[in-house]
């Protein structure tokens, strides 16, 4: 393995803040600093946060339902779905060693925004607004990027969404999920677990039992919306799980890019995270909904780090409606994560682009599922997967072909890049077809790095490292290209930041 | 376990006299393979293996138990585990994965075992043909033992027909085929089923081989009831290479499961897998295979290809190839497609004048010829273009070779 860090290498850390101004101090300390620290956003933040007791209960349901001050048929909701979980066992299925999580050493509600909140002026701390300022996410609008608007969350409660007053010019709501139940709840009570039901699976029951923050977004009729609204997760207190919720719903004739990163501190033990992401699309509408994500993926020994646990559905009800997932991993110990489409709606388009990169000891199952009801649906699947270090990476995907769902069109195409001796590329993909117009292909490839590429780089004096970065990110091109292009270039820094080190 | 308790009561029942008519080596490993049959029953859908095929439910008739001896030909390499010329117990119920629920009541229930031995260096004149021919007035459940045994630089071709009467008699078979190739060893296995609807077939396949080795296995299945074969293959030599083939033709509401396992463990060893199958009226089609390469299999080369063909709406396709690779100088890639007949192509043809149903069997032929293609012994070859063909013209359940129905 390659110990000392080399002049290529050194250019992806610049970014980071905290190693621009060590430079300035010593000479060394910059490629200490390298060394040491791969995962730049591994601070954490000193702010006075409230968290509740830990474990789970009804009693802690009702607790946070109640500092919530959520309506009675949400309570109920919480409450179904919190007797469900205790009935259901974690599943074990996917090809990962998820370690035995004590859902009793946890606390389900941590509000970093407490303090702010008694005084009168709704203030947010500058603690926070650093920490976010940090992370590259400006929450003062003046500061921020033009053409994006923001809802930042950290731990259970969001911080602030940005450009929210613009948005609802256009009738876009564009809010926490939790401001939401307050001031749109006909709209959340019709569509909140009707894409993801809480006996969906395990995980889902467990967020629907306790889910806090997240975003909803609501396009109107006939709106194209005038920037891309993006969600920062961020989990910051210690022993706490973080179960956001998100709700998306784009009506006819409208469209919306969704952008979604997370990052998370450095800690030795795990940390819990169970989303639901449910996106609805209506006829002619399209929804483009992007994820850059980057949780704490443990140290090079495998201690700590995110259990990325999620469950992400979109369901596609109206004809010609269009869905499209893309999505980059490189954090999380262990991700378990099928973003998916229900294709109800004729001629409805459905795609799905992934990056999956997995080192040092992280695991990831991750994959789709495409199920076509409608006629002439269409999907299409490219799956990159890239392990390194002692790393283990599935890709997992079902398609299902419905009775009704005439001239349904499915391509998938998942391959595998090997970097190292000890890690593992797997493949599962399901297929399963009940209609005799449809057309399903599947293609899998898995291999390393080719020889005759390297050695053509070396010829021509770039560094085995920085050859295997070029062609990895040439090997990702196909899904990097789909993402809106800040996060590209984020992607492609994450992509190399990865994996560091994983040439010997 | 409604299933699993007639199997339990019959084993209390009819364990005597199967000992008694067996032999010492199936004897010695037959309490255990009960006690595992006992203790886990028949696997359940939840199972990751058995996810297409409802074992409980085939199993759940009354079958009464056939101990029939073998009757077999005077040859120098085909025998009754008996008058085995060997001691067959470093080999019996070894490669077999004794954890499966339907290998442990095979293992505990068969009574006599047939084996295909062939000594070192030898290669026998003509292919070794095995007929498994179920007849009989009432239910009745066979399980059929084999074990095919190749020595250093032997070279074999077995084929394995299985046919059944055209009485609607409902019959149950379990298979187990361990083959145990040591190195060098070249060896064709051809098995051909060709039943009824009321047959329901278990076969689990385990294949072993040793440096160098080549083996062919083809699974060919014309016409049947529920079918699931099961096939195993431990690649433990360098250099050794195998090919799976399989095609299914499915019509009425049969069920052929194909299931496969390759585990690559040392280095330099390649596989093939080709199945294709063609689905017609409610029938369903399953399959699964997995490529497992292991963190020694370094240069495995490794393909595995799906075809399927559903002709009709009410037919039903599932397929799963799957990779598990933890070895990374590899070069593994799996396909899978699911379609319908090329539209093109059967304009094409109807504009010459072809009527569109012999342009469909004709496709359909040319489709299931890249399986047939693969076989390497001509007259099996030949033959099977003719049944493939039969088929699906619907002539073939006539059974023409049942000499009962003539």
């Amino acid at each position: 393995m390659l110990k000392v860090k080399k002049q290529g290498k050194m250019d992806v850390s610049v970014q980071t803040p905290s190693t621009a101004s060590a430079v300035a101090q010593e000479p060394n300390a910059f490629v200490k600093a390298v060394a040491e620290k791969k995962y730049e956003f591994g601070f954490t933040t000193d702010v006075e946060t409230e968290i509740i007791e830990k474990g789970l209960n009804e009693e802690v349901v009702r607790l946070i339902s109640r500092k919530k001050n959520e309506p009675e048929w949400l309570l109920d909701f919480r409450l179904e779905a919190y007797r469900y979980w205790q009935g259901q066992q974690q599943p074990s299925w996917a090809h990962v060693t998820l370690p035995e999580i004590d859902y009793q050493a946890i606390s389900y509600y941590a509000d970093p925004t407490a303090k702010s909140k008694e005084g009168e002026k709704k203030e947010i701390d500058p603690e926070l607004m650093k920490t976010f300022d940090k992370l590259g996410i400006p929450l003062e609008e003046r500061m921020a990027l033009s053409g994006m608007a923001v809802d930042a969350v950290m731990d259970s409660v969001s911080v602030k969404t940005t450009f929210k007053e613009r948005l609802s010019e256009k009738g876009i709501i564009f809010c926490s999920i939790s401001e939401a139940v307050q001031q749109y709840p006909d709209l959340v009570r019709q569509y909140l677990g009707s894409v993801v039901p809480y006996r969906d699976n395990y995980f889902a029951a467990l967020n629907s039992a306790v889910f806090s923050d997240g975003s909803f977004v609501y396009i109107p009729k006939n709106t194209r919306c005038p920037m891309e609204l993006s969600t920062y997760f961020r989990i910051n207190a210690r022993n706490t799980g973080q179960f956001e919720r998100t709700l998306i719903v784009c009506d006819e004739g409208s469209y919306v890019s969704y952008l979604e990163g997370c990052t998370a501190p450095m800690r030795d033990e795990n940390q819990l995270h169970a989303a639901i992401v449910e996106i609805v699309v209506m006829d002619n509408a399209e929804v483009k909904y992007s994820t850059v994500q980057n949780w704490y993926p443990g140290d090079s020994e495998g201690r700590g780090g995110v259990l990325n646990l999620v469950t992400k559905r979109g369901h596609l009800r109206g004809v010609n409606s269009k869905l499209s997932w893309t999505q980059v991993e490189t954090g999380s110990a262990i991700t378990w994560k099928y973003p998916s489409c229900v294709l109800s709606g004729d001629n409805s388009q459905a795609e799905f682009y992934s990056v999956a990169v997995t080192n040092n000891h992280q695991e990831a199952d991750t994959g789709t599922k495409m199920i076509h009801l409608g006629k002439n649906t269409k999907s299409t699947i490219i799956s990159k997967g890239i392990s390194a270090g002692r790393s283990q990476n599935s890709y997992r995907g079902l398609v299902k072909v419905g009775k009704h769902a005439d001239g349904a069109r499915n391509y998938s195409s998942c391959d595998s890049l090997l970097l190292g001796s000890e890690c593992g590329a797997h493949t599962f993909p399901y297929i399963d077809v009940q209609n005799n117009t449809a057309t399903v292909e599947h293609e899998a490839t898995t291999s390393k790095i080719n020889e005759n590429q390297l050695y053509y780089c070396n010829q021509r004096g770039i560094s085995t490292e920085e050859a295997v970065g070029l062609i990895v990110n040439g090997y990702a091109k196909d899904v990097i290209n789909k993402l809106p292009m800040e996060f590209a270039v984020e992607a492609q820094k994450l992509l190399s930041v990865s994996l560091e080190g994983t040439v010997g | 376990m409604e299933s699993e308790r007639q199997y339990i009561e019959l084993y209390h029942d009819a364990a005597d006299l199967i000992r008694q008519r067996s032999c010492a080596v199936m004897n010695a490993v037959r309490d255990a393979a009960f006690q595992a049959f006992a203790s886990q029953g028949f696997p359940s859908r939840k199972v990751e293996r058995y996810r297409y095929t409802d074992v409980a439910a085939a199993f759940a008739p009354n079958y009464g138990l056939s101990l029939f001896p073998l009757t077999s030909h005077p040859s120098p390499f085909i025998f009754s585990f008996k008058d085995a010329p060997i001691d067959l117990t470093p080999y019996y119920n070894k490669v077999a994965d004794a954890s499966d629920g339907i290998t442990a009541l095979n293992t505990a229930l068969a009574h006599e075992g047939l084996l295909i031995y062939v000594p070192r260096n030898h290669r026998p004149s003509a292919p070794i043909q095995v007929d498994n021919w179920l007849r009989a007035t009432a239910p009745t459940m066979m399980n059929r033992r084999v074990l095919i045994l190749l020595e250093e630089g032997a070279d074999a071709t077995i084929v394995i027909n299985d046919k059944a009467d055209a009485q609607p008699v409902s019959f149950l078979t379990t298979q187990v085929i361990e083959v145990v190739c040591k190195a060098n060893a070249r060896l064709d296995l051809y098995e051909i089923e060709d039943t009824n609807p009321l047959c329901a077939r278990f076969s689990n396949v385990y294949i072993q081989e040793s440096r160098d080795c080549s083996v062919k296995h083809n699974v060919v299945t014309l016409f049947n009831g529920h079918t699931r074969n099961l096939c195993d293959v431990y690649l433990q030599g360098e250099n050794a290479e195998i090919t799976l083939n399989g095609c299914a033709i499915g019509s009425g509401s049969q069920h052929i499961d194909n299931n496969t396992l390759i585990a690559h463990q040392v280095p330099c060893c390649q596989s093939r897998q080709l199945y294709k199958y063609v689905l017609d009226d409610h029938s369903v089609g399953a399959f699964a295979g997995k490529i497992f390469v292991g963190k020694e299999a370094q240069k495995t080369s490794s393909q595995e290809v799906n075809a399927n063909l559903v002709a009709a709406s009410t037919a039903r396709m599932y397929t799963q190839p799957m990779l598990e690779i933890y070895a990374d100088d590899v070069q593994c890639n799996h396909g899978s497609t699911v379609g319908l007949l090329d539209e093109s192509a059967l304009f094409y043809m109807r504009q010459r004048g072809i009527p569109e149903a012999e342009a469909r069997t004709l496709l359909k032929n040319a489709f299931m010829g890249q399986v047939i293609d693969q076989i390497q012994y001509q007259p099996l070859r030949d033959k099977l273009y003719v049944k493939v063909e039969k088929r699906f013209r619907g002539e073939l359940e006539k059974c023409e070779e049942c000499r009962l129905c003539k």
